[in-house]
């Protein structure tokens, strides 16, 4: 049975919902249909999280990469990180995940009246420590006040920049059937984190979200292992939409072995509890690698030599199927299906 | 994760698989109907079908309480939403679901309503206390699993006194949706199912006693069951065994959450607060007596049904944005949910009819079979 995952957007009377923001098909549909023809270059039309910039500015062999994330994150404090931190982790993941290093970054805020100065100078400062652990500084940005009501206390926008050999052009169009898939850790801490943290829900319990910046280990990754396919990083709509995502763009299927994919106790009862499923949950340090069968083994040692990939793993295989399903082995020994859902995924009754 | 990875374990699995195997007779069917949506999701998530002989055949019921709601309700609470000052406080899967004219209650509050997704009916009580200058409204939905949380929140705002909470009571009982399933089978000489995975969360708060009428009546095996995998492949293997025999004893597989009497505090509670309705509209079903809750007339003054009045269009069915749009005639949820029908013979099924444009009630929650089969589409 071959499923139409395409369906319209009305612009004519749609307005826009929450959905359109949550990394599943809605997102894209909006994508798709309005701002890939509304903006129509080139380098957009990719749809990648980068745009590879063929510029002439940059040292010889060298291609630029830039890459843009706003983030809208409540609450701005969480175990693990906050909404400054975020901010530069998130972009210099989209940057390195084309396995480059990542040079700048801009900044701009959009902040609510009301909001206070020690928050800020909080959130500020956290951005500032990550930069500097990354080695990449922040060299322009901008500041915006909305009107009291009119916004969420802070929004942040940063956008990174990069360089990449450009021998490395990593690509879904590259993955082939019988490549092996790889994750770099445990699924699902951030999303269930700021869950559990959200307003109205006081679960006791050691949830840590996994934000952090992935440019060296993939810069091991790259070193090691040149011949690998592409990489992702798991964010919003978690494992599984980035992985609908690459078979979409790739024109294959997957097989995963449940069994494989590492999940802290914590975030399994966490997920258990709300009704979850971790592999729908957003994560903000985790990357996927899709590589060659015969470098499978290499690349995950080096992954589990970093200490950002210690708990890497072999989730699955890419499959020829013309319908580009993620197929899932469950740990129970039966298979079933990895849905690319509409939106976030809502916690159900009972 | 203690006490749960131990009852999803793979290799217990096979081995219980294997006594189903053995166990049944190939010269016959075994049409085994789960009850509960949080049934159907595990069968679908954990692939439990692949582990199952071809002619044991699963049939997935009506218990899943966002599917059942009909459409006039969803509008009633949409309406709500959308008077003015209010707050109404909804558990999460409610939000997407489908009232008429495209409407929901997302939809709603992309236009301004001031909606909150809740997890406890608890979390209510604060926000009328913190905001009191607004009325709050509780959409509350569900079987008796959830009515009891319900009639806490009843009790504990009468007596603080409230004067802003209000609740939408749409509370529906089990023991009805399965006669409504059994009895129009009978009627028309057939029988739809040869045993029955029975509630497992009804059972805590209802106790197992209620369904030996209906397996008495209606001459089909009950086995109560808990949501893991292995409880329902023991389940499953129960009711082999009983059919294979003639039984139709009413069992209990999930003793370590179900008794015979059930919950007796939270069935006082309930008792206190709630009555029953003379009639009420399922979404598939059709009007069916005595088969939902309503909040007594002493305490109206915490009934939303009793203090905003609702438009005709909530009430009666399908009105709403100025355009009519019902239930669509050629959607098959009344026979999915009845078990006559898989969702993949249904016309609409994937075209038009998917989880982000459900036309049917089934494809509406996570729980609901035709959400189920879209989002786990099984294998074999």
């Amino acid at each position: 049975m071959a499923i139409n995952r395409r369906s319209g957007l009305d612009l004519q009377n749609g307005c826009i919902e929450m959905a359109h923001g949550s990394g599943g098909r809605a997102m894209s549909q909006l994508i798709d249909q309005l701002f890939l023809p509304a903006f129509d270059n080139a380098y957009l039309n990719q749809k990648s999280d980068q745009a590879l910039l063929d510029l002439n500015l940059t040292k010889a062999g060298q291609k630029l990469v830039i890459a843009t994330d706003s983030h809208v994150i409540s609450p701005l404090f969480f175990p693990g990180g906050d909404i400054g931190s975020l901010s530069v982790h998130g972009t210099i993941n989209d940057v390195a995940m084309s396995g480059a290093t990542p040079l700048y970054l801009t900044a701009s805020f959009i902040l609510e009246e009301g909001f206070p100065l020690s928050d800020l100078s909080r959130i500020v400062s956290s951005m500032a420590k990550a930069a500097k652990q990354c080695h990449t500084p922040i060299v322009t940005g901008d500041t915006k006040v909305v009107e009291k009501g009119h916004g969420d206390g802070i929004y942040i926008n940063t956008t990174g920049i990069g360089s990449v050999a450009s021998e490395l052009q990593f690509s879904p169009a590259k993955i082939q059937a019988g490549d092996k898939i790889l994750l770099s850790g445990t699924i699902g801490d951030h999303g269930m984190t700021i869950l559990s943290q959200r307003q109205h829900m006081n679960f006791a319990s050691e949830l840590q979200s996994d934000s952090q910046a992935l440019h060296d280990l993939v810069h091991d990754i790259v070193n090691a292992v040149p011949e690998i396919r592409c990489m992702r990083d798991p964010t919003r709509g978690g494992l599984a939409a980035s992985l609908n995502e690459l078979a979409q763009s790739a024109g294959i299927g997957m097989l995963l072995d449940e069994s494989q994919i590492p999940v802290k106790a914590s975030v399994a009862a966490t997920a258990e509890l709300l009704g979850l499923d971790p592999l729908y949950i957003a994560n903000e340090g985790k990357l996927i690698a899709i590589c060659p069968v015969d470098k499978a083994q290499q690349l995950l040692a080096v992954m589990r030599a970093h200490p950002k990939g210690s708990e890497a793993a072999i989730i699955g295989e890419v499959i020829e199927d013309k319908n580009q399903f993620i197929q899932m082995k469950t740990e129970f020994g039966g298979k079933r299906i990895v849905d690319w859902r509409y939106s976030d995924p809502l916690p159900r009754i009972c | 994760m203690k006490y749960i990875s131990e009852f999803r374990s793979g290799e217990l699995a096979r081995k219980i698989a294997e006594e189903i195997a053995k166990a049944v007779k190939p010269e016959r069917e075994y049409r085994l109907m789960e009850f509960c949506g949080g049934h159907t999701h595990t069968i679908f998530r954990y692939g439990i079908p692949d582990l199952l002989p071809p002619n044991v055949r699963m049939l997935h019921g009506p218990g899943c309480p966002v599917c059942v709601l009909p459409i006039k309700r969803i509008n009633a609470a949409i309406e709500l939403a959308l008077l003015p000052n209010t707050i109404l406080c909804s558990y999460g899967d409610m939000l997407r679901v489908p009232g008429s004219a495209q409407m929901s209650l997302l939809k709603a509050k992309s236009q301004g309503a001031d909606i909150r997704m809740i997890y406890s009916p608890a979390e209510a009580i604060k926000i009328a206390q913190s905001e009191t200058d607004k009325q709050i409204i509780f959409f509350a939905v569900g079987f008796e699993t959830t009515t009891p949380p319900t009639a806490v929140i009843l009790d504990q705002a009468n007596n603080l006194a409230l004067k802003n909470l209000f609740i939408f009571c749409n509370h529906v009982l089990t023991p009805p949706a399965v006669k409504g399933i059994l009895e129009p089978a009978r009627q028309a000489g057939r029988k739809v199912l040869d045993g029955l995975i029975g509630p497992g969360h009804v059972s805590v708060i209802t106790g197992s006693k209620p369904y030996e009428s209906l397996a008495e009546n209606y001459q089909v095996p009950i086995t109560i069951s808990g949501f893991e995998p292995l409880d329902i492949l023991q389940s499953i293997l129960m009711l082999v065994k009983q059919i294979n025999t003639g039984s139709h004893q009413v069992e209990n597989q999930y003793t370590r959450a179900v008794g015979a009497e059930g919950n007796k505090k939270a069935q006082a509670l309930m008792a206190e607060y709630f009555e029953l309705r003379d009639s009420f509209e399922w979404r598939g079903l059709g009007e069916m007596p005595f088969s939902a809750l309503k909040i007594k007339a002493q305490f109206k003054h915490l009934d939303a049904e009793q203090n905003f009045p609702l438009s005709e269009a909530a009430a009666s069915g399908s009105k709403l944005c100025g355009k009519i749009v019902g239930d669509n005639k050629a959607c098959e949820c009344p026979a999915v949910l009845t078990g006559q029908k898989k969702p993949t013979q249904c016309k609409l099924f994937n075209n038009p009819c998917t989880p982000e444009n459900p036309l049917g009630s089934c494809m509406v929650s996570s729980e609901g079979a035709c959400a189920a089969y879209y989002a786990y589409q099984p294998m074999s």
